[in-house]
């Protein structure tokens, strides 16, 4: 139980979140035509936040497959990827939502959008190359290389590009913020609400993925 | 006759306000549920969902729990 209390942590900060998420007060500046839609900040961003830690340590564990050739560590580097992507997928939906009713289409090639996209289609090239290769261990070394090779396009493509032009994201030239965020748009008090929501999905997403993990383990070991 | 036709409306028109007063509070009861556009209901049904799926993931770590302690 001692090791479960992060679990426990986990559905008190998702609950917190998707009740408290809806009440707690927005600011409605001029000119700034979010309204209501600014709580999707505890909803969709989290999303991406809970990928780049999923594809972090899927790029530990690889990493560490390669040091140590470990096939334990390959299945952990697999399965946080899958996750990883599973919450990618989900953040390219709600944020398809979004901005079907924000910026009138729900694609319309914003560089942010397209460099997420990119993301995604990377660490799905990546279960390409390991449902590609039949041989176990040249599988798992292969993808293990292909990963970090992966996580280091994953930051150009969602953090730096969307800097480098205009894009209707925060954080693009000529506007205020990180690719992330727009300080401008958030309170003190959404922030109350924002990092809960961020380590609660983030958290949720790990407890699914070392569900897989331990399922994977037990499918080798008998 | 005059003092009890006065009486008669006064009282008449505290009725009339206690009704109306009365209905005020039985189509707005100001809760959580059904301030805000109702909006608190949608709240209850996402919570509601969110612990579905809590209690499928508990369950689940207690099989895998089970079935690790096998080995």
């Amino acid at each position: 139980m001692q090791k479960n209390w992060w679990k426990a942590l986990c559905i008190l900060l998702l609950l917190y979140t998707c009740s408290y998420g809806f009440f707690v007060e927005v600011p409605n500046p001029p000119g700034v035509p979010l309204k209501q839609t600014i709580r999707n900040l505890f909803f969709h961003v989290p999303m991406w936040i809970g990928m780049m830690v999923f594809f972090s340590v899927s790029v530990y564990y690889s990493i560490r497959y390669l040091r140590h050739l470990q096939p334990a560590d390959d299945i952990r580097a697999t399965e946080f990827a899958r996750t990883g992507i599973v919450f990618g997928v989900l953040g390219l939906l709600t944020g398809m939502i979004w901005a079907h009713f924000q910026w009138g289409k729900a694609w319309s090639g914003d560089v942010k959008q397209n460099g997420a996209a990119i993301a995604v289609l990377m660490y799905f090239a990546y279960f390409v190359l390991k449902g590609s290769v039949q041989d176990e261990e040249k599988q798992a070394r292969i993808s293990a290389v292909f990963n970090v090779f992966a996580f280091f396009m994953l930051f150009p493509t969602i953090w730096i590009l969307p800097r480098l032009s205009e894009s209707l994201h925060p954080g693009g030239m000529g506007s205020e913020g990180n690719p992330g965020l727009n300080p401008r748009d958030t309170t003190a008090s959404m922030r109350m609400v924002m990092y809960p929501a961020f380590l609660g999905w983030t958290l949720l997403g790990v407890w699914i993925s070392t569900l897989r993990v331990r399922v994977r383990l037990l499918s080798v070991q008998s | 006759m005059q003092a009890i036709k006065s009486i008669v409306i006064v009282v008449f028109s505290l009725l009339t306000s206690v009704v109306l007063l009365a209905q005020d509070a039985a189509v707005q009861p100001e809760n959580v549920f059904t301030s805000n556009g109702k909006l608190g209901v949608v709240v209850a049904v996402l919570v509601t969902i969110l612990a579905g799926i809590i209690f499928y993931l508990v369950s689940l770590d207690k099989k895998i729990s089970q079935l690790e302690k096998k080995k």
